[in-house]
């Protein structure tokens, strides 16, 4: 797969864990491209940020909500819980503090989508086994010292991280280098050899509001309670 | 309300009248009866959907496209405004008006008082940007304008541009901001406190009255034009466009004339200026910037204001090189407005133009404009 089709494909099966009219924030919205897609399929309201400026300008130019900005800055600027999903495609790994993220991700939206490219495939794991080198391969395809993508990480790492997050994966989907598609929760073995990419569809744990009463106006903030 | 609408051949302009209306202003005292100069390009359509109401900057006028009478020259933002232009003409009705104590047509400052044969001059009383922003609301409505599709403005355009936001939500469907702020901030209120005290202290001023003899307080309206036009660009800019470069000769004259380019550049905008505005008029305008202030207010504003239209659209621009309205003040709006979900677009265009980026050649600026607003307009009229 290239890199254009591999988009595509990401962008299709985002499409397909979400709901009709829906609120949604694309972060690293480019051109606007995935908001347009879900406003015409799902009759999405779309919001996105986009950290390169001229991708922003067309967006806006296309007649989108885009903010010029940089999600590791401007994200706390959004409400907790003020869209149904927030989707992070293809970037995670390129998130100065990806963990930070995650749990921003998950306060502004009720869920998350993350897709990323798995480094635990085995080209990638053989490239580093035999060549001894840092491996490039068609979902990063970068040299190591201009790769914007400074955090690898496998689908165990991030199942890990999720874990410890105390983050409920609602769906997972892998992709294999060759396009085939598969759920990963039901292929537990080898899983972590064969995904090229994967998909979560994600939401908190034990979600309970709590409300504290003030004589002026009433809060509410969600918070987790850790098993 | 009944408007009286006339002509003015040698402003080539139209004159709205509002008679005996009781302007109250936000400082509390009214106006009774006044009048705005306004101007309008394109066609109204059948349902009145495609009206724009475009706000003018500090020494802005009515003439925004075609010719401008008083300087002889293309309207201000004639790259901007015209047939296949960005805010093209072809497709939408553009609305222009002189603000509220402006000085080329409109009630102000050089204008007779109500039934008199003597000019306001110091007697104007004190306007507000929501003030200009109320007399062009009541304007559009004399025009039978239910609704404005866009209201779009630079510098203190962008100011009313969000006045008309917070007081008239629903009266409008989007709004484009650019190069604005939330506040007018203390170095910005220095630097027009200079400008006006450079007016004052001319002796030809005296308190606003100079147009008894006749005079106009050059000196001091030169002067204030000179430090604001520095204010207007960058130094790299400026770099770029003099540098050092020496004007009309090949050594220094050790001495006090204008030895260098940028020095004879700035005496140019200041005389030229001279000819065109007045000069209580620019202590008025200036102070209306300064008292613009919705830093604390804002987001109440924004979330508790009785408009059952919550998908109005915001598009805020700023520019790289802007110092006066640098881009973390357009910023603050931007989040401020994303915390309450709303729909809100931005970009920081890189330039080394300064804040009068918004008025010269900016291919991105155009772009976007041009797009926000036949994306926006095809989804109304869908």
């Amino acid at each position: 797969m290239n890199k254009i089709n591999s988009i595509r494909k990401d962008w299709s099966l985002i499409e397909t864990l979400i709901a009709e009219d829906r609120k949604i924030l694309d972060i690293g919205c480019g051109d606007g491209g995935l908001m347009e897609q879900l406003e015409n399929n799902r009759n999405a309201i779309t919001h996105g940020i986009e950290l390169n400026r001229d991708l922003a300008a067309n967006a806006i130019a296309r007649g989108f909500n885009v903010v010029h900005g940089n999600a590791e800055l401007d994200l706390s600027q959004y409400s907790n819980n003020s869209f149904d999903y927030v989707i992070l495609s293809q970037t995670l790994q390129a998130m100065m503090k990806p963990k930070d993220i995650l749990s921003e991700l998950l306060r502004i939206g009720s869920k998350a989508i993350v897709s990323f490219p798995n480094f635990g495939h085995w080209k990638i794991r053989l490239q580093l086994l035999i060549s001894g080198k840092m491996p490039v391969t068609e979902s990063l395809p970068y040299t190591w010292y201009d790769t914007p993508n400074i955090h690898f990480f496998t689908i165990k790492d991030f199942l890990n991280l999720c874990n410890e997050m105390n983050i409920v994966i609602e769906k997972s989907i892998g992709l294999t280098s060759k396009g085939k598609q598969f759920d990963i929760s039901e292929s537990v073995t080898g899983v972590n050899f064969f995904t090229h990419e994967a998909i979560f569809l994600l939401s908190y744990k034990n979600f309970e509001p709590i409300k504290i009463k003030s004589s002026k106006k009433v809060f509410a903030k969600n918070s987790v309670i850790a098993n | 309300m009944k408007t009286r609408f006339t002509t003015d051949t040698k402003l080539e302009s139209e004159i709205a009248y509002f008679e005996n209306i009781n302007l109250k202003l936000e400082s509390g005292d009214i106006i009774d009866s006044f009048k705005l100069a306004f101007k309008t390009y394109g066609k109204l359509n059948a349902d009145k959907t495609n009206a724009i109401l475009v706000c003018h900057a500090l020494t802005g006028d009515q003439y925004v496209a075609g010719n401008n009478p008083i300087t002889g020259r293309e309207g201000w933002w004639s790259r901007m405004v015209g047939p296949n232009k960005p805010i093209d003409t072809n497709k939408f009705f553009v609305i222009c008006s002189n603000v509220l104590g402006g000085c080329a047509g409109s009630t102000g400052p050089k204008e007779l008082q109500n039934g008199s044969d003597v000019a306001y001059g110091g007697n104007f009383p004190s306007v507000t940007i929501k003030d200009m922003v109320k007399a062009q609301s009541l304007l559009i409505e004399s025009l039978n304008i239910e609704k404005l599709f866009s209201v779009i403005g630079g510098s203190m355009g962008a100011m009313q541009a969000l006045q008309w936001a917070i007081d008239f939500p629903d009266k409008i469907l989007n709004i484009i901001h650019i190069a604005g702020a939330l506040k007018h901030s203390a170095q910005n209120i220095a630097f027009h406190e200079v400008g006006r005290q450079a007016i004052m202290s001319d002796p030809i001023w005296k308190n606003g009255k100079y147009f008894e003899n006749n005079e106009v307080p050059e000196r001091g309206l030169s002067v204030a034009r000179m430090i604001a036009h520095i204010t207007y660009l960058s130094e790299n800019a400026m770099h770029r466009k003099f540098g050092r470069k020496l004007q009309s000769r090949d050594i220094i004259s050790f001495g006090f004339d204008a030895d260098f380019q940028v020095e004879s550049y700035l005496r140019y905008q200041g005389k030229s200026f001279v000819e065109r505005f007045d000069a209580n008029s620019y202590l008025y305008l200036t102070r209306a910037m300064d008292y613009f202030d919705h830093d604390e207010t804002f987001r109440k504003n924004i979330e508790f204001s009785h408009n059952p239209n919550n998908h109005l659209k915001y598009l805020i621009v700023s520019f790289t090189s802007d110092w006066l309205f640098p881009t973390i003040e357009s910023k603050m709006i931007v989040n401020q407005l994303n915390s309450l979900s709303r729909e809100v677009s931005f970009l920081e265009i890189d330039t080394d133009k300064g804040h009068d980026s918004f008025l010269l050649e900016e291919p991105q600026l155009d772009d976007v404009i041009k797009g926000f607003l036949t994306n926006n307009f095809a989804k109304i009229d869908e």
